[in-house]
């Protein structure tokens, strides 16, 4: 479903991404593996559309993701470092309005989300007032909700204590029923191992 | 089920009201700098009100131009930090159209508050009572292009040093066309005239930046989030 | 056919090489036009009804004047070209064009201001011309801050690329605004910097002087070009070939 074909990305002068290639199908996690500055936030950058690379190109679906953006971002969940979250707004404000612009989205839906993330019992106060932790149990509770056949997460168990980890890889086996996952780690995510495909990236 | 392009502008806007009203104090601050600002010529000019009513459209318009700026700050700053603006070019919807939703609930909060209090500046300037209203007509087209305009530089500086001032440098030759209408459509409203042909040139402006100016400050925005 | 030519101009070392050969050429025969046409409009050309001998400096005026836009105009075009094809060389063009225009428009201000005084009696005056081009002046400035504000170059090429479209497409509406705003205010019906009737002998010159700024104009844009390429792909290959 997902194929990156000898994608090639300047920095400046820094030639970070050499010709990075893989395909990935549904059911699929590849997990990108290496050190700070090797690139793994580029590659997941460049994949989702944000970053244009200067040679190569990404297949979504057969098609080129550059001719059919808007509708592979419509299938595109991509989370980063710091979960996009409005500090002033609630958990629950915050996924209403961010999900609500790319899907209807009814409260109950929203309910079972944070239900199922362990953020149900914070969700109705200001994001400026949790803990790290707790934002990023929200922002997963938006990336479920986002209902995306592609997850593209960035070190996604940053600030999570060790339940929090279990739910990510939980959260993981469950999408690769439906669909795929390329995650940025620095440490193992507990995945059968089937499933998984690890890409290591080297510093340039 | 895709959301709608109307609906997703509905919550842009929605989101940005809503926290807007949380953090009132942001709104005023721009208001607050027009009012000294319109304050500050008087004490450097003249405080006889013949002298001050000949004056009273520079004033004014470069008293809006300036708190114009100041608020074209916080259009896409909080959003380019937190991520939202990376989820806007994310989300499959047109980056362009949310961005003119962006764009209008900004002048809604900064731009139109500016117009609608004009008149007790413009009377401490000496402006007529009869003007108010065209006074008030044309500072809420003008600030509107602006916004628009500054939208397209807001953009261009996301990823730059210093955004502010350089915010300002970009944006200020560009805002000639809405400073000359503007002013002038305010002195001939001071003047008793017919105000329509200026004011027929401003909204020429503010069409065609809205056509324009969310599809350049769309493409400003996907090249600041590389 | 046609795309092959193109994508010879889209190659970085070709153009270091046309640029090598052709700029001493362009810079060569724009002296020389600029010998004959300066020694038509200061020596040969008689002085003009109104303006007496002030009104040589229209020589340097009017193609400073013309080519300020011009290559503003140009500037835009190669930043579009750059954006849409995605060409380096045309970005390092347009980062080249932009010191040569903002160049362009002090000296048309500056030979404006010293048209004025024996005109006018003052060194300034707001006249429609001399404010635009102040204005035009104030888009360079943006245009260059905004490219040294951004570090990354390939963003910063490309957010002053929108800028320059951007600009390209308000000056004729900021043009028309000052022609508006100056209008309102005209005492008297004769234009200030009003280019004299110029008979025969006064207008060879001038023609002549606008092909030598061409030249001149593009002979030193090559070798800026050059410069920008050569700072550009300092870490390319052929840098090494062509530098021995």
């Amino acid at each position: 479903m997902l194929s990156v074909q000898g994608l090639h990305l300047w920095r400046g002068d820094r030639h970070v991404l050499r010709g990075v290639s893989f395909d990935a199908g549904s059911g699929q996690c590849v997990l990108l593996t290496g050190r700070n500055g090797a690139g793994k936030t580029t590659l997941l950058r460049a994949i989702a559309g944000l970053l244009d690379p200067e040679e190569g190109k990404v297949l979504w679906r057969g098609e080129s993701t550059r001719a059919t953006r808007d509708t592979f971002h419509s299938e595109l969940a991509y989370l980063g470092h710091e979960p996009p979250l409005k500090g002033d707004l609630t958990g629950y404000e915050n996924l209403h309005y961010g999900v609500g612009i790319r899907r209807a989205v009814a409260a109950t839906e929203i309910d079972a989300a944070l239900d199922r993330t362990g953020a149900r019992a914070f969700a109705d106060r200001a994001t400026r007032r949790l803990s790290a932790g707790q934002r990023r149990r929200i922002a997963l509770a938006g990336l479920l909700l986002a209902n995306a056949a592609l997850w593209l997460l960035d070190e996604p168990t940053t600030n999570l204590d060790a339940d929090g980890q279990a739910l990510v890889a939980q959260l993981i086996r469950q999408q690769l029923d439906r669909g795929l996952v390329v995650a940025a780690v620095h440490q193992g995510i507990e995945l059968p191992a089937g499933k998984v495909r690890a890409l290591e990236l080297e510093a340039a | 089920m895709r959301t709608p392009a109307l609906t997703a502008a509905r919550l842009v806007a929605g989101r940005d009201l809503r926290l807007a009203f949380r953090k009132p104090s942001q709104l005023l601050q721009p208001l607050m700098f027009f009012m000294i600002v319109a304050t500050l010529f008087p004490l450097t000019l003249s405080p006889e009100m013949s002298r001050l009513r000949d004056v009273a459209p520079g004033v004014l318009w470069i008293g809006a131009l300036l708190s114009s700026l100041l608020a074209l700050e916080f259009l896409f700053r909080d959003d380019a930090v937190d991520g939202t603006l990376e989820q806007f070019a994310l989300s499959g919807q047109s980056l362009t159209w949310m961005l003119f939703a962006k764009t209008c609930t900004h002048w809604l909060l900064a731009g139109l508050p500016l117009a609608l209090s004009a008149p007790v500046a413009a009377l401490a300037l000496g402006v007529p009572a009869a003007a108010l209203g065209s006074v008030v007509a044309a500072l809420a087209l003008g600030s509107l292009a602006l916004s628009l305009v500054g939208a397209i530089c807001a953009g261009l500086t996301l990823g730059a040093r210093r955004g502010g001032v350089l915010l300002s440098l970009l944006t200020l030759p560009l805002a000639v066309p809405v400073l000359v209408f503007g002013a002038d459509a305010t002195r001939l409203a001071i003047a008793g005239e017919s105000v329509l042909p200026p004011m027929y040139m401003l909204s020429a402006i503010v069409v065609l930046g809205m056509t324009l100016a969310p599809l350049a400050a769309a493409a400003a925005v996907r090249i600041g989030l590389e | 056919m046609a795309w092959a030519w193109f994508h010879r101009f889209a190659s970085p070392p070709w153009i270091y090489g046309f640029a090598q050969r052709w700029a001493p050429w362009f810079g060569g025969s724009a002296a020389l036009l600029m010998l004959v046409a300066l020694f038509g409009g200061l020596w040969l050309a008689p002085p003009d009804y109104q303006q007496k001998d002030a009104f040589r400096i229209v020589y340097i005026h009017a193609p400073s004047a013309t080519f300020s836009l011009a290559v503003y105009t140009a500037m835009a075009i190669a930043a579009a070209v750059g954006l849409i094809w995605r060409m380096k060389v045309a970005h390092a063009v347009a980062a080249a064009c932009a010191p040569i225009g903002a160049w362009l428009t002090v000296a048309t201000l500056v030979t404006g201001s010293l048209w004025g005084k024996p005109m006018w009696g003052t060194y300034w005056a707001w006249d429609p011309r001399l404010t635009s081009e102040l204005i035009l002046l104030f888009l360079y400035f943006a245009y260059m801050a905004l490219r040294a504000a951004i570090e990354d170059p390939a963003k910063a090429d490309k957010a002053s690329a929108v800028l320059a479209v951007v600009g390209v497409v308000n000056v004729p509406i900021i043009r028309y605004s000052v022609t508006w705003w100056n209008s309102l205010h005209q005492k008297a019906t004769t234009k200030l910097l009003g280019d004299p009737d110029m008979d025969g002998s006064m207008v060879w010159p001038l023609l002549l002087m606008l092909l030598a700024f061409a030249l001149y104009i593009a002979a030193v844009l090559l070798v800026r070009l050059r410069a920008e390429l050569l700072r550009r792909e300092r870490n390319a290959s052929w840098i090494r070939e062509v530098l021995g």
